[in-house]
């Protein structure tokens, strides 16, 4: 209990995946929210890849989470372009009223 | 060794409420806080961990650039009438149970797969070629393997935040109407015969000019 082994880590980057898988899936007004979850998603990735970087005395856990960190910056730089092209052609973010591709 | 456990769960209890707080909030600028708070307490717990430079990272990357970019759109697009409320919406309250439950069981597949996991005994002495030297820094280590082993995937890591910035600008960028502007073009390519013109004004009437 008392002695944070791998396992803690674990749970808690399964915890903030789960939150941000929640985030996604229930969100129905916002979609600059459903970019956030995303980062919360990566979030809980590079969680994963430090602490086993760590408890496994491997460096390359590490390297990677800085590659995810490059890929996050990028998607969330095209993410909220797209979303700024898209709210100026049709003054409006609600995911209800997106509708375009009549999903 | 005890307070060590003590920071974890106080940070990561402070993380999984913020993260909460970021799905829940009905205000999208406290959403951008509370991710702000998460990424900051996630940074706090790597550089407790042992991992200072990806601790550091992180704080520049996504509180410096990425929250401040959210908060940037946030200001520009007007989300103010745009709440955030999934849990109150009237009409379509039919996907929430089901994203729940597919939620829940995510979650659930996780911590099994996490709890039942066995290690293998030798799998924590050695585990790859590249190992952490416990006698130099994190950012020594890190510098030594990434200029070196991974000198391609840091070039192509670069690749990608340029093709991002392209992308972003081609997308963003719009030519306004009605907006007067230097052309270069046409100014050199002015020629005499339209610049100027030659008149041969009569007495007491001038030259009538029309710009």
């Amino acid at each position: 209990m008392f002695e944070i082994s791998l396992g803690h880590y674990l749970i808690l980057a399964a915890t903030i995946f789960t939150i941000g898988v929640v985030g996604i899936f229930l969100n129905r007004k916002n979609i600059i929210v459903i970019l956030m979850s995303i980062e919360l998603i990566l979030l809980a990735v590079n969680i994963n890849l430090v602490s086993f970087s760590i408890y496994m005395n491997d460096l390359t856990g590490q390297i990677f989470t800085l590659f995810i960190l490059t890929v996050a910056a990028a998607e969330a730089a095209i993410g909220l372009a797209i979303i700024v092209i898209y709210y100026r052609n049709s003054g409006t973010i609600r995911v209800q009223e997106i509708d375009k591709l009549k999903g | 060794m005890i307070i060590h456990s003590i920071f974890f769960y106080i940070f990561s209890i402070i993380a999984v409420f913020s993260a909460i707080m970021v799905t829940i909030s009905r205000n999208t600028v406290h959403s951008v806080f509370f991710l702000i708070l998460d990424f900051i307490t996630i940074s706090c717990l790597f550089i407790m961990i042992g991992a200072e430079f990806i601790g550091m990272i992180m704080l520049i990357v996504y509180v410096g650039a990425v929250a401040v970019l959210f908060l940037f759109v946030v200001m520009m697009l007007n989300v103010s009438k745009q709440k955030n409320e999934w849990l109150g919406g009237e009409k379509n309250s039919n996907h929430i149970p089901i994203g729940l439950l597919i939620s829940g069981v995510i979650f659930f597949e996780l911590i099994i797969v996490i709890g039942g996991w066995k290690y293998k005994p030798e799998l924590f002495k050695t585990f790859s070629s590249i190992g952490i030297d416990l006698n130099s820094t994190n950012t020594h280590e890190i510098g030594k393997v990434l200029y070196t082993d991974y000198i391609h995937l840091f070039q192509l890591s670069g690749m990608v935040l340029l093709v991002a910035m392209i992308g972003a600008i081609v997308l963003t960028f719009r030519q306004r109407e009605g907006i007067k502007k230097q052309s270069y073009f046409r100014q050199i390519s002015r020629e005499r015969n339209e610049g100027v013109e030659l008149t041969d004004p009569k007495k007491n009437e001038g030259v009538k000019i029309d710009v």
